[in-house]
């Protein structure tokens, strides 16, 4: 294997997937991804003109210019833990696939695409297995759609104003967009032949938490997915390679990666990511339960912290917003700490359950200021203050922190995270 | 007496006296539904524990009628589309070879039995260093301990932890994620004894069990937990209002 080692006797990146170095050595890549972000390292060199050599011959994989370096911001260095998307560095609406976010309760599992399998069980006429190919030689569909942990924002909205350090990555960073393809589920249970008296299903991943969710029957008849690629490629191993349930516009728990098992029934499963976790307490001594969907969020991304504007005059804010529930009508943006709303521009496709960029020119006077933004959907929500949402939830609510985000822009050009 | 068991007897006593005036109803009470533990061949004779009315996730005829209603568009979406019978069938034994899941009105528990004096042991073994001695939580999280008089405070007040005994609704989903994924660095391992002995010490822990106590697939699914009526079902579907 010496001439594998190209990259000075380190294990390649196929050994570690391939798990020939052991999990532990994933987490060592973590590490060192965690580091470089943070090691200044050399800036690199280019020639001062370009136009009096020949350039790179084509190359079988692509990568980013050397003056790029974004990466997602892990953490800690758990099994059980996440990464964020650099929302901040992106434009448009798609997340690269390597930056995508990533949540995972068992760390990212190391399947054999050939070995691979799903199985339909339960509450159908025929029970059935699915290979990778089977699943691929039914008809596929693709959509660009969003998927959001629905924790995300949490540390924002739990420590009011205590970060004024804080990025739209560190923030909210557990929000992507992508491009999914796969088989309708409907397509599925059709064949096996789904019960009409089946309520739920359940649906269960191949990682080491053997992730599950109870799923209503009706998400299926509607528009989830068992997705096998992304943004054109199949699925990175971080968000479920070979194959993962894929529920638009609801919280990015229930759309189990590794998908191995789905399970009909007359009831849901009451397993702990639906009972101890993903629940959302409420005033009055009760607690939501099978809280899905995500309400309408908007978030500036520039200028934002650790951004220092270069001086007064036009600047251009722009943002994402999306909404679970179908498409984002309107984006609203305030200058003045909310007290004046002016609309920003929608880029299209605005399509829904996905991430929508907006737009809106600023002229900047040069003075303190607070930036806002503010998102509306098609069923009229508008995006609520911090303070609706602790009216109606409570302080410690748990999940789905929608809330109007604010940058207060300093008159020397810094811009802080400002609640 | 540890922190964690005072809180948990204080619970116990303080039962009917604590709870404030903005919850209506009685308190749920906690324990045993007065069901005495029988074997488990014999509990798989017996019908299993219905599932209790206010349960999320039961369908009212409303709700019935839309998921009919769904399950129509759904199907006429790809009503076009020809049976493609792709796929293999799967047998009884595939199906077995994974299919591990515990619903909460027991379906599922395998059979076989653990005592709390076992999952005590077991426990020191296999879950302390990361759970803590009594279940206080370590390096990761807290499994024990209950909140006086039984409140559900969790929107408004940090003092109390989201715990088995506080705030998990079902006794099967612990045999459940037990068995599927810990302890954390061997899932999976555990044969149905140690995981019904586990779960066992754990409710004991929480003051849900006695000592001398032992689970199987019969007494599993009829302990009541403190917050099983808590829950309700998400009441957001967007429009102006905010939830
Ligand atoms: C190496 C540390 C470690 C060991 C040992 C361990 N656990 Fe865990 N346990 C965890 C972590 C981490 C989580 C949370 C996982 C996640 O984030 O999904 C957890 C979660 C749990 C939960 C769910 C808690 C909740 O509130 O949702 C239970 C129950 C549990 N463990 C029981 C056990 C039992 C029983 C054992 C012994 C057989 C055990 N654990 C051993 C680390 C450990």
């Amino acid at each position: 294997m010496a001439n594998n080692r190209e990259n000075g006797g380190l294990p390649s990146r196929r050994e570690v997937l391939a798990g020939v170095v052991g999990t532990a050595a994933v987490g060592g890549g973590a590490v060192a991804g965690a580091q470089q972000a943070d090691a200044p390292k050399p800036r690199p060199r280019a020639p001062e003109d370009p136009t009096k050599m020949q350039g790179l011959v084509p190359r079988p994989l692509g990568e980013r210019s050397a003056f790029e370096t974004p990466r997602r911001l892990v953490r800690v260095l758990e099994p059980s833990s996440s990464s964020r998307t650099p929302l901040q560095y992106l434009q448009g609406i798609v997340t690269p696939a390597d930056l995508h976010f990533e949540r995972h309760h068992g760390g990212i599992p190391n399947i054999d695409p050939e070995r691979y399998e799903l199985l339909i069980h339960g509450m159908v006429e025929r029970a059935q297995t699915f290979t990778l190919a089977d699943l691929k030689r039914f008809p596929a569909e693709s959509k660009l759609r969003f998927l959001e942990c629905s924790g995300n924002g949490g540390t924002a909205f739990q420590n009011q104003g205590r970060y004024p350090r804080m990025s739209p990555q560190e923030m909210d960073g557990l929000t992507s967009t992508s491009e999914w393809t796969g088989v309708p589920l409907k397509l599925l249970f059709r064949e096996v032949g789904a019960r009409p008296e089946a309520t739920w299903f359940l649906a269960e991943g191949m990682d080491a938490a053997v992730m599950t969710r109870s799923v209503p029957m009706e998400k299926a008849w509607d528009d989830a997915i068992v997705a096998y690629a992304q943004n054109g490629e199949p699925l990175r191993p971080e968000q479920g390679y070979p194959v993962r349930l894929f529920l638009p516009g609801w919280e990015g728990n229930a759309s189990v990666k590794w998908l191995r098992r789905l399970e009909l029934s007359h009831r849901p499963f009451m397993t702990r990511e639906e009972t101890s976790k993903y629940t959302d307490p409420l005033p009055g001594g009760k607690a939501r339960m099978f809280s899905f969907g995500m309400d309408a969020k908007s978030l500036i991304t520039f200028p934002t912290f650790p951004e220092r504007l270069g001086g007064p005059g036009w600047w251009e804010i722009r943002g994402i917003a999306w909404t679970g529930r179908g498409r984002i009508t309107r984006v609203e943006i305030s200058t003045d700490g909310g007290r004046n709303w002016e609309d920003a521009e929608l880029q299209e496709p605005v399509l829904p359950k996905c991430h929508v960029r907006f737009r809106k020119l600023w002229n900047w006077d040069g003075r303190r200021a607070t930036l806002m933004s503010r998102a509306t959907d098609e069923t009229g929500y508008v995006q609520p203050t911090r303070d609706a949402l602790l009216a109606a939830r409570g302080s410690y609510t748990r999940y789905h922190y929608n809330q109007i985000r604010s940058w207060r822009v300093e008159s020397d050009g810094q811009v802080f995270f400002a609640g | 007496m540890p922190a964690e068991r005072a809180v948990a007897a204080a619970g116990l006593l303080l039962l009917s006296a604590c709870a404030p005036e903005s919850e209506t109803g009685s308190p749920p009470a906690a324990g045993h539904d007065a069901v005495p533990p029988v074997p488990s061949e014999a509990a798989r004779a017996l019908p299993r524990p219905e599932l209790h009315p206010g349960m999320p996730g039961l369908l009212n005829e409303a709700e019935l009628e839309a998921l009919a209603a769904a399950r129509e568009d759904g199907l006429a979406d790809i009503g076009h589309l020809p049976e493609f019978g792709f796929g293999e069938t799967a047998s009884p034994e595939r199906i077995a070879a994974w299919d591990i899941d515990i619903g909460p009105d027991g379906e599922g528990l395998p059979p076989g039995s653990g005592s709390v004096e076992r999952g005590e042991t077991l426990y020191r073994l296999q879950c302390v260093q990361c759970h803590g001695a009594r279940g206080e939580g370590s390096q990761f999280e807290a499994l024990a301990g209950r909140v006086p008089g039984d409140r559900f405070p969790f929107a408004e007040d940090r003092r109390y932890r989201i715990t088995v005994g506080s705030y998990w609704p079902y006794a099967t989903t612990l045999f459940d994620y037990i068995r599927r994924a810990m302890p954390q660095a061997a899932p999976g391992s555990l044969p149905p004894d140690d995981v019904y002995a586990l779960t066992a010490f754990i409710l004991q822990l929480n003051g849900l069990l006695e000592s001398g106590d032992s689970l199987d697939a019969e007494s599993l699914p009829r302990i009541r937990m403190p917050a099983r009526d808590r829950f309700v079902r998400d009441d957001r579907r967007g429009g102006p209002e905010v939830r």
